[in-house]
């Protein structure tokens, strides 16, 4: 994670789909274009489903770590405002 | 002004399109519409704004709860019969979503009351059943500079049509003066189907939120007929603007506000 400065996290382990992509893609619109989010997910429905409609959007993805726990921290570049 | 968990969850369904996003529910949450009607298009305009968070919702209207009002105006029930209109409105509202602020007017509007009443909102519905009320609240809102949606009911028809200053022709451009009173047929008479009112006032809450989140085209310059009985939808494309109607044409001669006579029962819900 050091690779990249994060300037917003947002943890959407504590929900379900949709509100999942909901609660992520509220914590992109907040965001200037360019700057980066962190956002923590579950292992699963929303590992699968979230990144890519992150990348639906028109985000960019930049990276997926495991953190071995059954969650996952995926990194997303804000494209656009 | 950050989203709680529970608004997340509740405008999901919103947020998720392109087309409306965590922006677009900032902008409903902090628009402001008035309803002046509580009746058959009242109803389901009233509570689609106050489901999608449309933050502040004006509602005004006269009358009380009738029985006879059951069978179209479904935001109120039979426990409320009795009750001011816009009483029972707020308390459907309030319970459908906490997020509102509705505020009431127990009055009948008139050119006394109308341009103070609709200075403080965004987009106002016509959601009233007589020609002196839709005339007075055009007039109003070409004078006043404000946006709104005209509609009418009666038996299995229904029109509507949108008016945004400056983007097109007036409800007056269209129709001149109201029609003579022993023209409109009697309520009585008339009658009206109930999912009338859900059919056009659902028109009405979908361009005030289009209005408001900025998307899409709205009904200006064309009019919308609805034939239920033929299952016959026609969109009429109306003069540009009219260069001499007498309040939103070049030199306006209505510059005053007009309570026209109202006959005893009018048709049109």
């Amino acid at each position: 994670m050091s690779d990249f400065k994060i300037d917003d996290s947002v943890d959407i382990t504590d929900v379900v789909c949709p509100t999942t992509f909901v609660k992520a893609k509220v914590a992109l619109e907040e965001l200037d274009d360019g700057q980066i989010l962190s956002i923590k997910l579950n292992d699963g429905e929303p590992v699968q489903n979230v990144p890519r409609s992150i990348k639906e959007e028109g985000h960019q993805i930049l990276k997926l770590l495991d953190n071995g726990d059954g969650t996952y921290e995926l990194i997303v570049k804000k494209v656009g405002d | 002004m950050a989203f709680s968990n529970e608004q997340i969850e509740r405008y999901s369904r919103h947020i998720i399109l392109k087309e409306i996003g965590a922006k677009g529910q900032k902008k409903l949450l902090n628009a402001k519409v008035l309803i002046i009607g509580a009746g058959g298009l009242g109803a389901p305009v009233a509570m689609y704004l106050a489901a999608a968070g449309v933050g502040t919702i004006g509602i005004a209207d006269a009358d009380e709860v009738d029985l006879s009002n059951l069978q179209r105006q479904i935001i109120h029930a039979t426990k409320d019969v009795g009750k001011p209109k816009v009483i029972s409105a707020k308390e459907t509202m309030n319970e459908m979503n906490p997020d509102v602020t509705v505020n009431t007017y127990h009055t009948f509007v008139t050119s006394e009351n109308i341009r103070e009443l609709i200075r403080e909102y965004d987009f106002i519905i016509d959601g009233t059943d007589n020609f002196p009320a839709k005339f007075l609240i055009n007039d109003a809102c070409v004078m006043e500079k404000k946006p709104f949606s005209h509609a009418g009911i009666i038996r299995f028809k229904g029109q509507l049509m949108t008016y945004v200053p400056g983007e097109g022709p007036c409800y007056r451009c269209v129709f001149k003066n109201p029609p003579p009173k022993d023209a409109v047929p009697t309520c009585k008479q008339a009658g009206v189907v109930g999912a009338m009112g859900g059919v056009i006032g659902s028109l009405q809450a979908m361009e005030a939120i289009k209005y408001i989140i900025g998307q899409g085209k709205l009904l200006t310059g064309s009019l919308l007929t609805y034939d239920a009985l033929n299952m016959d939808f026609r969109k009429v494309s109306l003069p540009k603007h009219t260069e001499n109607c007498p309040v939103c044409g070049t030199h306006p001669t209505i510059t005053e506000l007009i309570d026209y006579e109202q006959a005893e029962c009018d048709g049109a819900l």
